[in-house]
């Protein structure tokens, strides 16, 4: 009887132990995109090479393709850029650019500087095909389908694992 | 501002019409600095109720950069567009349910600051209750069982004297201790 008496807060305690631990390994700033599964919202936007022409999701359909959130004043988008570099070098489907929230001029230097590895890059001055697309950090990375449906989405800056065991795996399946 | 500038010199101007220029470009001054601070909040003053409205919903959703807060409490680069999204659409007509819609299917429903009840939420929305419950019910139980066993069932507290005894001995007459004086002989 005693014992047991003893053992109970001690269970209980292990317990919330064992929920504080897997609370640690979640990750609350990466909310689950509820646009997985669906098509990727459309969008006509000014080409940062060329403001008079516009580019659309749709002039991606039949392909499968990645589109990149990024922005000159973003510092993690410099973290994951030689992944992209090296991705545009491989280029195991077309890379576009969703340039958010920035200025031509500043997204024009900042691609010279640190090198362009994105087929088409978008401007998004106002953020509002973000908001479409969920964005609400950069960088954020999304896997498009031929049928123009989104497949896969990672937020924040690109990690060698992510590349390597989701997105190139799930581009070369996509492309099959 | 340099005189050089100005196309007709201010000396050749009387000095009473001068000081009210003067006065005239303060005035002008005060009403730019006026012009600048009210563009921070431009739509309260344009329309305040849509501007209340604006904020109870915005007070309904949550901020994805700084979790902790609605949309309405922060001023995240994405808070504020979200809010604009949200003025933009009440001023269009749209009800707060399509709002909430429009920002469920971007954000998901984590952005609801009051979740829907369905299978993903129904720990969170019952899991207290529920505990609660068990809670209740378990004391309530204990308290019960205590109530019907007798007292020589608890264990005595082994610091204090045993409580029982006490109780039985204070019930108990005393005799009067012996040191103090009787006032009737």
């Amino acid at each position: 009887m005693k014992r047991w008496r003893f053992m109970t807060p001690l269970a209980l305690f292990v317990v919330l132990l064992g929920f504080l631990g897997l609370g640690l390994n979640l990750k609350p700033r990466e909310v689950p995109s509820p646009l997985i599964g669906k098509p990727a919202p459309a969008f006509v936007l000014p080409r940062l090479d060329n403001p008079e022409a516009s580019m659309s999701q749709q002039d991606m359909a039949g392909k499968v393709w990645v589109l990149n959130v990024w922005a000159s004043w973003c510092t993690p988008c410099l973290e994951e850029h030689p992944l992209w570099i090296d991705f545009a070098r491989r280029n195991p489907a077309p890379l576009v650019g969703l340039n958010y929230k920035d200025g031509r001029k500043e997204a024009q230097t900042w691609l010279v500087r640190h090198g362009n590895p994105y087929a088409t890059t978008v401007q998004d001055t106002k953020g509002l095909v973000g908001i479409d697309y969920g964005v609400y950090g950069v960088p954020e990375t999304f896997v498009i389908d031929k049928q123009g449906v989104i497949r896969f989405k990672h937020i924040g800056p690109l990690t060698p694992d992510v590349l390597r065991d989701r997105i190139e795996p799930l581009l070369k399946q996509l492309n099959a | 501002m340099p005189d050089n500038h100005t196309p007709c010199s201010s000396r050749t101007v009387l000095p009473g019409l001068q000081r009210l220029l003067r006065s005239g470009i303060f005035a002008l001054l005060l009403c730019a600095v006026a012009a600048v601070q009210a563009k921070e909040a431009p739509a309260a003053a344009e329309d305040p109720v849509l501007e209340k409205r604006t904020l109870a919903v915005a007070a309904e959703l949550r901020c994805l950069v700084c979790q902790n807060q609605t949309i309405a409490d922060s001023n995240a680069g994405l808070a504020v567009d979200l809010r604009n999204q949200v003025r933009e659409m009440l001023r269009a007509g749209k009800s707060e349910k399509e709002i909430m819609a429009y920002m469920t299917q971007r954000y998901g429903d984590f952005v609801l600051y009051r979740p829907p009840v369905n299978s993903n939420t129904a720990l969170l929305w019952f899991g207290p209750p529920t505990l609660l419950l068990v809670a209740g019910i378990s004391l309530w139980l204990i308290l019960r069982r205590r109530n019907q066993l007798g007292a020589d069932q608890f264990e005595p507290d082994e610091a204090e004297p045993n409580p029982s005894a006490e109780a039985s001995s204070a019930r108990a007459p005393q005799p009067p201790p012996a040191a103090l004086p009787t006032l009737h002989p």
